[in-house]
Formats: C-alpha cells, structure tokens, sequence
C-alpha cells in the first residue's frame, strides 16, 4: 500500500517537450513509473524516447488511459494546464510549477472544489511511493518502502528529514510534498486522512513552515480524527516578520503564521514537534522502537 | 511587492475609485510647486511602507506656501520606525467628516478574497477587531463569481455605517474588488475610507500588495520598484536571481531549498548564532550561481563566519563545491567556511574541496555539527 501513486500510476507528463520535462519524466520512468504519455500543444505525433506526446490532455486519455496528471509547464500557462487536465476527467494532478500568480491558483482551487480531480501542489516535488512510483522530482535514491508517511510544505527540508528517518533504518509510505505556495492544492489534512486510511503507514510525519494557518487546522483535524501517531517539524523560528522566505506561502504577517504559534498549537493537541531534523528522527525512533 | 500610498492610489484612480487630488515629489520646491497647484490647504505625507506615519510627525498640513515648505524640508530624510523618507506626496486636503475602514484581503484558510468593512476607521485595526469585534464585518466571496452588489449593501447595512453612504460605499467596494482582481493583488486596504462633510465616498489612504509572481501580467506596476528602499544586499541577490533576506546576525548561511535553508537558520540559532541572511541558491544551482551567492553573503560586512548547508536532490554537490572552489580563487574570502554535503554526489563534491585545501574551510559530515562549528567560528 501507498498513497496516490502506486503501481497502477499511469501517468500523462504536461510539459514533457521542455528540457526539464524530458529530463524528470525519464527519471521518473526510469524508477519504474508507467509514464504512458506526454501532452504539448503543437507537438502531437512526436515522441519523447518512446512516450507519446499529443496536442491536448483530452486526447492523451482517450488513447492510453493515463489516470494522473504531472504539470511541468512555465507558471503562465500552469492554470490552464491544470483546468484542462481536469477537463479530461484525470482523478489526481500533480503540480510542479513554482511561480503561479496567486489569484490563478485562487481560482483553479475554487473550480476543482466543483469537480472530480485531486490537485497536489503547486510549487511542490511531487509524490514518490518508494518501490512502486515516483512522479515529480524527488531524489527517489535515499528512500526504500516502509511504514512512515511523511508529508511536506518543502522538497529539500523533505529530503534532509527522510534522509535523518533513513538512517535509522526507517522506510516510506508515501512521500508527498503539499508544496510552499499560499493556495496549495491538497493540505496537510486531505494528506493525514490518507495516511490514516494506509495499512502501510504506521506514523505520520508532517513537515510545516511560516505563513498561513494550515499547521493549526491539521492540529485540530488529528485531535478529532486520527488514531495514529503524528510527529511534526516546523521551519522558519528565526523567519522576521514581513519577509516572504524563498517560498510564496513562507512570510509571518504580522503576528500570525508564526513557528512558533504552529508548534504551541500542534503540542496543545498531542502533537510531538521536533527542534531540528535530526530530533525528528529521534522521536520516531522513541515511538516506532529502533531499527538499527 | 508593497506600493507607496501614492502608487496604490494610482491604482485606484485607474479603476474608478475615488481619490482626492494629489503629486508625488521627491525634493522641497518639487513638494511646494505641487502644493501651489493644488491649492491650499494640502497635506503633506511621507511616502514609507511602514504604518505609523501620521503619530511619527510623517503626515502634516499646510496652509500656505511657508508651511509647505517648512513641512516638506522637515519630512524628507525622516527617519520612521527605520525607514528613510526619500518620497512625499502632496495632496489636497479633505473636509473630514466620518472615517470608516475597508480591506480586500487573500484569505489563504478559506481560500477565498475576504471583503470587510468597519465604521470605526482611521485607527489601528488589530485594536478594533480586538476591543470592538463586532464592529468589523466580513465576508468571503467566490472568486469564480466575484462581488455582487447584495454582497457589499450587507455589508454596509450590518457594518451600522450611516444609511446616506450605504451605497455609494457599496459602489465603493466594488471598484475596490475590481482592482484586487485585475491588479493581481493581495491586499487592498483602505483606512480611512472618508465621508466628507459634503457626504462624498473618498480613499484617504491606500495600502496596496501586488502578488510578485503575477508581475509579468503589470508591467506598469513592476516598474514602480522601490529600489531605494530595498536592503543593498538585497537589491544585489535580486539583480543576480538569488532568493537572499538580510538578517541582523553574523552567521552567512547558504542552503538549497526555502525549506531547508529556514530549517538551517533554526538550527544555528538554537546553537547559540545569530544567522546574517537567508540565502536558498535554488534546485539545481550551477557552479556560477553559488560563486555569485557568495558574493552577495560576504558584501555584508558583518558576516564573520559562512555555513554552507546542501543536501543534493536535483542539485549535485560537486557542482556546489566546484562553485565554492571558483568563488575562493576569485573573492579570497577572509571568514572562515563550513561546509556539510549531503545527497547526490556528496563523495565527489568532498573530494573536491579535500583536493582544493582551501584555506580556512572546514567540512561536517551532519547539519547539527555544522552549525555548532559555524557558530563557534563566528564568535
């Protein structure tokens, strides 16, 4: 078991013509995924080191059945990629993109809320379920299967705490990063109730930052929801107020979004929150038992 | 990216939001020929993107041609709340009757624009919502629908605002709606929003954030970049593509990733450092990219020690060390470096910097021992 993204991923890559998206869908299939097409408007009939590409996402279903999406086009052109993605009826898309005007993500959220698909993302990694897929751009070598899902606001601070979980002999579910922008797709709280609902999963690692109050609503869902245990990180104490910090949803404003608050609000509720990466991992040891 | 009042209001005139006449000037007969064509009185009004002003003597009237220029000399290069005062804006004073607030704000929870309005305008608004809750109200509207008339008449209606200016203050709401959406903003604040004794509906002031990332859609509002008023540092990482912030420690810290590079401030601050910056080189940083990043952390002059913190996905650390190596042969920096590689061709990028023996460079194998290090070298 896993989240989202399995054996049975077949997946439509929109971008795939673009250098980086030649480069991530071939890593990506490399690691096993069934990438079964790739989407360009113009570019329809060619191929990418065999994978089809066709002119719209409509007709890349039709004709090979891809049921999740992956977008990997420049930010202007990402809403429109999405809303057509969804159009053709695609179940889960996995949004790359960093850089989307906000008022677009606005909208697009708002839509999908009216229809079918799941969005994860944008400005996110991707989803890697370690030995069955891997879809964004995960360094997918430092993981193996195991039972911690762990989900992320952040791709390299996801990295460096899978990495700290690694080495104490732990393995993933699912890795999923939600992604750093202030209107992301999928939340910590749509991510927990699919980890929870994982017989593979056994602990839940939540990886947060500043900005926005997405860490203090998934405190009160786990409280109200969840059996299993959650162990949370969360960057950015030293963050000043005002300054938006390399990501778009990253800023204190005011004296909301803080660390701080995040970590006090997760803790009231049962929460564990590590310091630093590395207490992370000595957490999940304390609850899961060693395993080297 | 936060306008002045005078960009926002701008904005405003733009999209048929009322606002009393007004021109920026950036030096004293500038501001007192403004004020002549105006007429008396005007208001002169330092252009700084801090609140406060008007308490820190950054807003004032003049009746005539001598109180202009009194005032002006007396406003620009004021110090507020750390701010300089490089721009004024003179505007044509208003017959103040009531003060009223109103906001369009990105409500990231709800995930929807939240319009709200309160009679009680013209103060600190964070101490209305907290003494007088009831007296701010909101709503959150549909962005696929948009504002509808009904939606700002309730608003007015309950808000308790005077029956007269219900709606025109409703109109008002409106065009303020039209130039969150079109301008691509995320906040539109309006405090006061005036009633004249004449009962007009009139923004006094203008508070105005457009998103960065949708700047390529207002070229005419990229433009307004107020490079004056931005950290010379920071103004240097900006020109060179580097997402950099300026801290007030001693601890230069470079990392890949928002992420990790916040998650590295933590950790030498919870060593005991006071972290100098926030620098993320990106995924998939070149060898120049991270020449450059160094560059911009060591122009700080209070920087004593560096912290390199990497772990590779997308970025190789070879490339990360072969960019360190090119940055000591061509800046000869004088602090001292710690450096920890992680993840993708860690092995190589420390083989590298072992065959290098630059001098004063010390690589740790962990985060934690890094920052320790780093720390212990910046005091």
């Amino acid at each position: 078991m896993a989240i989202l993204v399995d054996r049975d991923t077949r997946l439509v890559v929109s971008g795939i013509t673009g250098r980086e998206g030649t480069f991530h869908s071939l890593r990506n299939r490399d690691y096993g995924t069934n990438v079964v097409a790739g989407v360009t408007p113009g570019k329809g009939g060619q191929d990418v080191d065999g994978i089809p590409v066709f002119n719209t996402f409509h007709d890349a279903v039709e004709q090979t059945g891809a049921n999740t999406a992956m977008v990997f086009v420049p930010p202007r052109f990402a809403a429109d990629s999405i809303l057509e993605a969804e159009d053709a009826g695609i179940p889960l898309i996995i949004t790359i993109t960093e850089g989307i005007p906000a008022h677009d993500e606005l909208r697009v959220y708002n839509h999908l809320l009216r229809g079918g698909s799941r969005l994860v993302g944008p400005n996110c990694p991707g989803i890697l379920s370690p030995g069955k897929a891997n879809v964004g751009i995960i360094p997918a070598q430092f993981f193996k299967e195991g039972n911690v899902g762990l989900v992320s606001r952040s791709g390299t601070l996801t990295y460096q705490i899978g990495n700290e979980l690694a080495q104490r002999g732990f393995g993933n579910s699912s890795i999923v990063g939600i992604g750093g922008d202030p209107v992301p797709g999928s939340s910590f709280i749509d991510m927990i109730e699919l980890f929870e609902a994982d017989a593979e999963t056994e602990l839940i690692v939540m990886c947060g930052e500043i900005g926005g109050s997405a860490e203090e609503e998934a405190a009160d869902y786990i409280a109200e929801n969840v059996s299993k245990p959650v162990l949370a990180y969360i960057a950015g104490f030293t963050a000043p107020p005002g300054k938006t910090m390399g990501h778009a949803g990253a800023i204190v404003s005011g004296s909301k979004g803080t660390a701080a608050a995040k970590a006090e609000a997760l803790e009231a509720k049962g929460v564990r929150v590590g310091r630093n990466p590395t207490q992370v991992s000595e957490i999940a040891v304390e609850i899961l038992g060693a395993r080297v | 990216m936060d306008l002045l009042e005078y960009q926002g209001k701008q904005l405003f005139a733009k999209h048929g939001v009322p606002v009393p006449d007004g021109r920026p000037a950036t030096t004293v007969p500038e501001a007192v020929e403004a004020a002549e064509e105006l007429g008396y009185p005007v208001v002169i009004k330092a252009q700084v993107q801090i609140g406060g002003r008007g308490k820190a003597g950054g807003i004032k009237l003049a009746k005539d041609r001598h109180e202009a220029e009194e005032h002006a000399t007396a406003i620009l290069g004021m110090d507020i709340r750390g701010y300089t005062v490089h721009e004024l804006y003179v505007e044509k004073a208003s017959e103040i009757d009531e003060e009223y607030y109103a906001a369009i704000v990105f409500d990231r929870s709800a995930k929807k624009p939240m319009v709200m309005l309160s009679r009680m305008g013209g103060m600190d608004v964070e101490e209305v919502a907290e003494t007088d809750p009831e007296a701010m109200r909101m709503l959150h509207v549909d962005p696929l629908l948009g504002l509808q008339d009904f939606h700002g008449r309730r608003l007015a209606f309950e808000s308790g605002i005077a029956e007269d200016v219900v709606r025109p203050v409703g109109a008002m709401l409106a065009k303020l709606y039209d130039v969150f959406v079109r301008e691509d903003a995320t906040l539109v604040e309006v405090n006061p929003l005036l009633i004249t004794k004449s009962r007009e509906v009139v923004a006094l002031d203008a508070k105005v954030t457009v998103d960065d990332n949708a700047l390529y859609r207002h070229p005419d509002v990229a433009e307004l970049r107020d490079l004056s008023a931005e950290d010379p540092q920071e103004r240097m990482a900006k020109e060179r593509g580097l997402t950099y912030v300026k801290l007030d420690g001693n601890v230069g810290i470079l990392g890949n990733g928002a992420g990790l590079v916040m998650s590295t401030l933590d950790v030498v601050a919870q060593a005991g450092g006071e972290p100098a910056n926030f620098l993320d080189a990106g995924g998939g940083s070149k060898a120049e990219a991270i020449t450059s990043a160094v560059e911009v952390i060591l122009s700080d002059d209070k920087v004593r020690a560096v912290l390199f913190n990497i772990f590779g996905g997308i970025t190789r650390c070879d490339e990360v060390a072969r960019g360190l190596i090119e940055a000591f042969e061509q800046i000869k920096p004088d602090v001292p470096f710690v450096v920890r590689l992680d993840g993708t061709n860690d092995k190589e990028g420390r083989a590298l910097l072992a065959e290098a023996k630059l001098p004063n460079v010390h690589t740790e194998a962990t985060m934690l021992g890094a920052a320790e290090k780093v720390v212990e070298l910046a005091k």
